[in-house]
């Protein structure tokens, strides 16, 4: 009997779940997460290489949406080698003990003119913080872009540990930024 | 100044010798910073060598103004063929003072890192970022260096031969505060 209605209450969850999150389909090609920081006043920018995104998300419903990012750490890179050998040491982004950095969104709202507030818990080298990330969506043909910026103090995550938590020279701050095509979401 | 036409213009002495010792430093500093593993002294190190660098091409374009406009001190008696080899050695090491400094600023460019000079005046990139061209550029920038640094050398030889065998007071011409 327990049996049946838990086989009941998954077939009715998926069915649901189904219904009112429209999985988004990412166009990794024309997607590109970077990030810029500055060092005595020069602007450094990188890039995520790797990441995936599970984006189930109706314009129109936006507080039932969810949005969940998994970026593979070792493929940070500034496309220089020798700041690429750095990247995934512990000092850095230890890849070897936090190969992913992750994002989870708690809620979504409606800012009107296809404007969205995302919030979210952020995870990088195993330190957690709640963020919200502004995005704005655009819709031509099948295709949907979110594009926003959000900053992030790399302090926070001990990204850059030893003398390098010393913001003097390398800034605190870090500007993310990100342009996600997809298809598979419905009309704005 | 009571032979004026003997000596260089006390403008082109203070540019020669501001120019030696900037880029003879920058040339050591080059060698140093190359060899340090990540760390903050390292990235620093990199931008003081940029900063004079930009430095040293403002003054190179300076000095080549100067040089165009202003008549050096008459020849020493000398054969013909060391006037040709002064003068040939003195137009490579003014190209080599644009080369060596506007190959690093590309080099630069071209790895992803701009240049800010003291950290507040950013300089265009002329070449866009790109793994490939900065690895081709990289040895190219160490190897001008090289390159000027051996036609100091061998402008300092000509100066020691002018000394030493010579004798005829040539580094005069060069020397400054002797008004």
């Amino acid at each position: 009997m327990t049996k049946i209605r838990t086989a009941f209450v998954l077939a009715a969850s998926l069915a649901l779940s189904g219904v009112a999150f429209a999985q988004a389909k990412v166009v990794p090609a024309q997607s590109q997460i970077t990030f810029a920081i500055k060092e005595m006043g020069v602007p450094v920018e990188g890039k995520f290489g790797q990441w995936t995104a599970d984006i189930a998300f109706d314009p129109k419903k936006p507080e039932a949406g969810k949005v969940a990012f998994t970026i593979a750490t070792s493929s940070a890179s500034f496309g220089s080698p020798e700041t690429d050998a750095e990247v995934p040491k512990a000092t850095w982004f230890n890849v070897a003990k936090f190969p992913n950095a992750t994002f989870a969104s708690t809620s979504i709202k409606a800012k009107g003119a296809g404007k969205f507030d995302v919030a979210g818990k952020l995870t990088v080298k195993g330190t957690s913080k709640d963020i919200v990330v502004p995005i704005a969506l655009a819709q031509a043909g099948a295709n949907t872009t979110a594009t926003g910026t959000f900053s992030i103090k790399r302090n926070e995550f001990h990204i850059g540990e030893g003398e390098w938590t010393d913001t003097s020279q390398l800034a605190d701050d870090v500007a993310v930024k990100f342009k996600i095509v997809m298809t598979g979401v419905a009309p704005l | 100044m009571n032979q004026p036409a003997s000596r260089y213009s006390g403008t082109a002495i203070a540019l020669h010798w501001v120019m030696a010792l900037a880029i003879l430093g920058n040339f050591c500093l080059g060698l140093y910073m190359t060899d340090l593993g990540m760390s903050m002294l390292r990235l620093k190190l990199y931008n003081y060598h940029k900063w004079t660098g930009a430095t040293i091409l403002t003054l190179a374009a300076l000095r080549l103004l100067w040089r165009l406009t202003h008549r050096p001190p008459a020849e020493l008696p000398a054969p013909k063929w060391q006037h040709t080899a002064a003068s040939v050695t003195h137009w490579a090491l003014y190209a080599l003072f644009f080369a060596v400094p506007l190959m690093g600023w590309a080099y630069s460019s071209a790895a992803g890192f701009p240049i800010v000079v003291f950290g507040v005046i950013p300089l265009p990139d002329f070449v866009p970022k790109n793994h490939d061209l900065a690895e081709a550029l990289k040895p190219l920038h160490g190897d001008l260096a090289w390159v000027l640094f051996g036609l100091v050398c061998l402008h300092l030889a000509a100066v020691g031969k002018h000394m030493v065998i010579d004798r005829d007071g040539l580094i005069r011409r060069m020397l400054p505060g002797r008004a």
